[in-house]
């Protein structure tokens, strides 16, 4: 085939203009994928936890949710000295709304819903800044979503410190040992100069059991896959009003709470 | 030429023998946080980067400051700067060595930091600040080294040398930007997560750094034979004078957009910084103290007639330096961590063994550069070219 200048100038521009097409094709995929509005993961697991704020009324409540973590994962106590509060564990814990959702703050929330406490606890983020800046992949996301931590491997450097907007990770300032109350020989301590955080349980959820604080809940505490329209946990969000701490920061925690209404009124 | 370090008068041994009890007995205390932990600092839960980190962040500035001497001389032929040159890439070599000590009596696991390279991350900023700053001390050690040992000779540096003095010049900013970089990046922490933070790093670097080594300057003239002459020293004041007012403008633009948007988390570092919050004011006095050091030093640096008398521009470098190191050394970490996510205040100071090892680690990187600087000026005392021919 004798192909002439007119030809295939006629060719090159057919192609220019396809290659151009396939190109914003490609593009465009990209832009709808990460434009944080629309960009939920698909994996076909991503673990996820509701905490139902009208199923927690007393102190003991609470107490049970905090208690059964610490003394399942060996957390220390306390450590006997005058700045211990700064060096403190902690993997679950309870505060007040104020705290833990700084920038959604009202002057006008019942006096009720102010006292309420909230328990906290690691957000399992799907776009957890802690594991961006881990400098040896020493926590990573798991794919069924948990954000893990490998207390072998970290150095110790306390950078997820600075970058987890929860304040979610402790760090092993001293040696945990002697301040372990009730030793649990089935789970591992830690050494000194370590973080650690919740890891949703990953050890029991590998036996078939649910969370120990869900566990411990009275159903207060549901856990489950986010991505499948038919667990429990999408069918509380889908006919419940919840929340999400700093959703505004694009961490997409998997961490819900359902805050109720009309308990707090009075 | 290191045999020269080994030859020196009383006043150089008498300098040799304090750093080196300084940092033994920093080295001391060190081995006390190996055993304990770090739980012998100030740090917390809450404020979990302190002394170490900020130091670190100060000196990465005065690392790189030795740019401002490169560019003028080898890419404007400033032929001024001849002999001030390896003082600032020596000055880089002691800041570096600095920075990793830094990093490294900051980890809490320090002998498995060699992970950093056994598992590289190319996603962590901090992989890349590792990377850079070693590379940075390779390049500054081999061109100083290289530079000086043909000055020896009386020979013109070996041809593979320039290339390397070109690439140190894009490090050097690159060292300062990813240092940026660890903080500017970070979700939730609104102190830190501005935009210019490269750029404040820059100017602040740019300021702190020549500002250091106008004083060392001074002090090595006063000791020894070595003369760099008086235009290097007033070159080296003018890039002082323009980093200091572009750092100061800089913070001002800071604090315009904290408090004219008024939005809280955008000025509660501010806040805890210049004011206390809630009766928490452990920082306001140094915060202050650097504002007041910022104004003496500009109000000496700005007008020329001022700054042209040595007298008044060694208070001018000692004031920005002093502004400086409170700005970034101190303020610019804490308040990135107070208050903390939760809204509340929880305070950091260091504690005394944690300022003995910082100190430990200041008396390690100025012996350092003690042997540099005697190696050098040695070897032009023997050339007889220690002094600058403009007198």
């Amino acid at each position: 085939m004798k192909i002439d200048r007119r030809k295939f100038l006629k060719l090159a521009g057919c192609t220019g203009i396809g290659l151009g097409l396939t190109a914003a094709d490609v593009f465009k995929d990209k832009a709808e994928a990460s434009s944080g509005h629309s960009n939920v993961s698909t994996a076909a697991v991503r673990l996820a936890m509701v905490v139902d704020l009208r199923k927690l009324q007393t102190a003991e409540d609470y107490q049970r949710i905090v208690d059964a973590c610490n003394k399942i994962h060996n957390i220390p106590t306390l450590i006997p000295e005058k700045e211990d509060i700064k060096h403190e564990i902690k993997w679950i814990w309870n505060d007040t709304y104020g705290h833990a959702f700084p920038d959604q703050q009202n002057y006008y929330h019942p006096e009720a819903f102010k006292q309420k406490l909230f328990p906290l606890l690691c957000n399992h983020c799907d776009k957890p800044p802690c594991v961006r800046v881990c400098p040896t992949k020493a926590t990573f996301k798991r794919p069924d979503g948990i954000v893990q931590q490998d207390m072998h491997r970290c150095i110790g450097c306390r950078f997820c410190m600075a970058a987890c907007p929860y304040g979610s990770r402790s760090f092993n300032f001293v040696d945990p040992r002697p301040y372990i109350k009730d030793y649990n020989a089935e789970y591992p301590t830690r050494t000194m100069g370590v973080v650690e955080k919740c890891t949703f349980c990953s050890e029991r959820l590998e036996k078939g059991e649910q969370p120990a604080c869900t566990e411990a809940s009275n159903g207060a505490l549901t856990f489950g896959n986010l991505n499948d329209p038919e667990s429990d946990v999408r069918k509380i969000l889908k006919s419940n009003y919840s929340l999400q701490r700093k959703p505004e920061l694009g961490t997409m925690p998997s961490v819900f709470y359902v805050i109720g209404g009309e308990e707090y009124a009075g | 030429m290191l045999d020269k370090a080994l030859k020196g008068g009383k006043k150089y041994w008498t300098l040799v023998i304090i750093l080196a009890a300084m940092s033994g007995v920093g080295v001391l205390t060190y081995l006390q946080q190996l055993k304990y932990g770090l739980g012998i600092t100030g740090m917390s839960r809450d404020v979990s980067w302190g002394f170490y980190i900020s130091q670190f962040t100060f000196l990465v500035g005065v690392a790189a400051s030795a740019v401002m001497l490169v560019i003028p001389y080898y890419l404007h032929h400033f032929k001024k700067f001849s002999k001030m040159v390896i003082l600032g890439e020596f000055l880089a070599v002691a800041a570096v060595t600095m920075c990793m000590l830094f990093i490294f009596v900051d980890m809490g696991q320090p002998m498995r930091i060699m992970n950093v390279f056994l598992y590289p991350t190319p996603n962590s900023i901090l992989f890349w600040d590792a990377t850079v700053l070693s590379g940075y001390l390779l390049l500054n050690i081999t061109i100083g080294w290289a530079t000086l040992h043909a000055e020896k000779k009386g020979t013109a540096p070996a041809s593979w040398v320039k290339p390397l003095i070109y690439l140190s010049i894009p490090w050097a900013v690159s060292i300062h930007t990813v240092t940026a970089f660890l903080y500017a990046g970070l979700p939730g922490r609104h102190f830190w997560l501005t935009a210019i933070m490269a750029a404040r790093f820059l100017a602040s670097a740019f300021s702190g750094g020549p500002a250091l080594l106008i004083i060392l300057a001074l002090i090595v003239r006063k000791n020894t034979q070595f003369d760099p002459g008086k235009e290097p020293i007033q070159a080296l004041a003018k890039i002082v004078t323009y980093a200091m007012i572009a750092n100061v403008f800089f913070i001002l633009l800071e604090v315009f957009t904290a408090f004219y948007s008024n939005i809280p988390g955008h000025m509660h570092a501010f806040d805890y910084l210049f004011a206390g919050i809630d009766g928490h004011a452990k920082l306001v006095p140094l915060m202050w103290t650097s504002v007041i050091c910022a104004i003496i030093s500009l109000f000496l640096l700005i007008p020329y007639q001022f700054r042209e008398k040595e007298s008044l521009l060694i208070i001018a470098c000692v004031t920005t330096f002093i502004s400086l190191w409170i700005d970034k050394g101190f303020g610019l970490v804490i308040g990135g961590f107070v208050p903390n996510h939760f809204g509340t205040v929880t305070e950091y100071w260091p504690t005394a063994k944690e300022s003995l090892i910082t100190l430990g680690i200041w008396s390690i990187g100025f012996l350092v550069l003690t042997i540099l600087y005697k190696v050098a000026i040695s070897v032009r005392e023997e050339l007889g070219t220690a002094k600058s021919s403009d007198h």
